[in-house]
């Protein structure tokens, strides 16, 4: 995995990331705390761009959006500002419980659809020739 | 043209409606909390279609671009397997240098479960549990004489172990490895893949070491050849098409896509299947169709495609993409929790 330039990244036994400096909140954020931008550091489009969607979602967000400030940076910048109804950490929390929920739905969803077999089974020779 | 909100839109020289809006405050009267995850749950859909030893074809409905997105990006750069990362070279007289050869090894897709493995960190020494280790010990030599013929000139009847396939790796099982993989025993995925042709005399010699990786730090660890979606085409008929003009609608499409029917004695074109379109455009070269039709895709209706290197099943590889996904939210969600009373201190 790549490697986190203050180091602080490692990977366990059982692969989960482990970083005493995932995330932090970048100077500049309003004293409201309706406004804040985070640096999300060993992340890129993939999640960036997902957990900006689900942000955006919230009815409270005013603002999202997400950047790659620099592509040899491993971090992504998140921009959240919000209505005086929540505060951005909240709706940051409450996206990634969104973008889990969304990945728990979809497992779920796919699993039940593979149990009941309601598919075509091919052999590879076979698929190869009659690709949709 | 009133505003579309399901479909973008492709017109002759422009893709129009391309962004989604589906977010709260877009649209007047709209209920704001028919969005996030409730929504999701409401919309989603899943069909496979075909599944394959190393192929899977499914849509995937109801999700937005970034999402499907992220998904077709874990599988490409983030979902682990074991791919030979040293080649420890003890002998090489053959043509093929040291440096190409190991090149060449590491793209060797290798049959190894990734989850009975751990990452093998940079101060780590090699065990069991984080290395596999092959051997590839071949050397060419001449046929007998007698058992070739004289004008013969193939090398393969001419010579043993003229090319080295990937079969000619041994897997050599470390610590309990053997009593772990009885029932799967590691090997390459194909059998066939050649790696270096020899000439009498030159042999190869070497000791792989296979670790665990991600596609993101070399495409050798990248579970899949390809992982791919496209929007579901939508063709929408604006007027009758009838009579000759119905024929020549029907040949600007893939076949299959739009049929002819006698509706009534008159000749009439149909569309028969959608998702055969190849979405060329043909049809709006057409002077003649101006204003008859309008060609579309379905903006939240994915048609995915995962062809796997053959290494872990293709069904397995999206389960597998959605929970790093998961993974990469827990991870940062309990980094957000550890700042939280930091911000704390700031309000008081």
């Amino acid at each position: 995995m790549a490697q986190a330039e203050n180091g602080a990244t490692g990977v366990t036994a059982d692969g989960l990331e482990v970083s005493t400096e995932k995330v932090e909140i970048l100077p500049g954020a309003s004293t409201d705390l309706t406004a804040m931008t985070f640096a999300i550091h060993n992340e890129d489009h993939t999640l960036g761009n997902a957990l900006r969607h689900c942000i955006m979602q919230n009815p409270d967000v005013e603002f999202c959006g997400y950047s790659v400030p620099h592509p040899s940076l491993q971090k992504i910048h998140l921009r959240i500002q919000t209505l005086t109804t929540t505060t951005a950490l909240d709706a940051l929390n409450k996206g990634l419980s969104d973008l889990y929920g969304m990945c728990e739905h979809m497992l779920t969803e796919f699993e039940d659809v593979m149990r009941n077999g309601d598919y075509q089974i091919v052999d590879d020779d076979e698929a190869t020739a009659t690709t949709s | 043209m009133p505003y579309d909100r399901d479909h973008v839109v492709l017109e002759p020289e422009q893709v129009t409606n391309v962004s989604s809006h589906e977010y709260p405050h877009h649209f007047p009267n709209e209920d704001p909390s028919g969005f996030g995850l409730e929504g999701f749950k409401k919309k989603l859909n899943i069909k496979v279609w075909r599944v394959s030893r190393d192929t899977m074809e499914f849509d995937l409905v109801g999700v937005d671009a970034s999402l499907a997105n992220a998904v077709r990006r874990i599988l490409i750069a983030e979902v682990p397997t074991m791919a030979i990362r040293y080649v420890y070279v003890l002998n090489n007289t053959g043509i093929i240098q040291d440096e190409v050869l190991a090149h060449r090894l590491g793209l060797i897709p290798i049959l190894a479960e990734p989850e009975m493995f751990n990452f093998k960190t940079a101060d780590e020494s090699p065990t069991d549990l984080n290395t596999i280790v092959f051997q590839m010990q071949v050397k060419c030599t001449r046929r007998p004489n007698d058992t070739v013929a004289a004008d013969e000139t193939d090398p393969d009847k001419l010579y043993v172990n003229s090319s080295v396939y990937s079969n000619a790796l041994t897997w050599d099982p470390k610590g309990d490895q053997a009593t772990r993989f009885a029932d799967n025993p590691i090997r390459p995925v194909i059998d066939d893949i050649l790696i270096a042709k020899l000439r009498p005399g030159q042999e190869i010699n070497c000791e792989l070491h296979c670790e665990k990786g991600i596609g993101a730090d070399h495409a050798k660890w990248s579970p899949v050849a390809t992982a791919s979606y496209r929007l579901l085409p939508h063709i929408d008929i604006k007027q009758e098409i009838t009579g000759d003009l119905a024929d020549k609608f029907q040949k600007c499409f893939p076949p299959g896509v739009v049929e002819v029917v006698t509706e009534h004695g008159v000749k009439k074109a149909k569309v028969a299947n959608h998702r055969k379109d190849t979405v060329s455009r043909e049809v709006l070269r057409h002077k003649e169709f101006e204003g008859m039709v309008e060609l579309k895709r379905v903006r939240d209706h994915f048609l995915f495609n995962i062809e796997s290197t053959g290494i872990i099943p293709p069904p397995t590889l999206f389960v597998r993409a959605i929970r790093v996904l998961m993974n990469k939210c827990a991870v940062v969600k309990q980094a957000v929790e550890a700042i939280a009373p930091k911000d704390e201190d700031m309000q008081e």
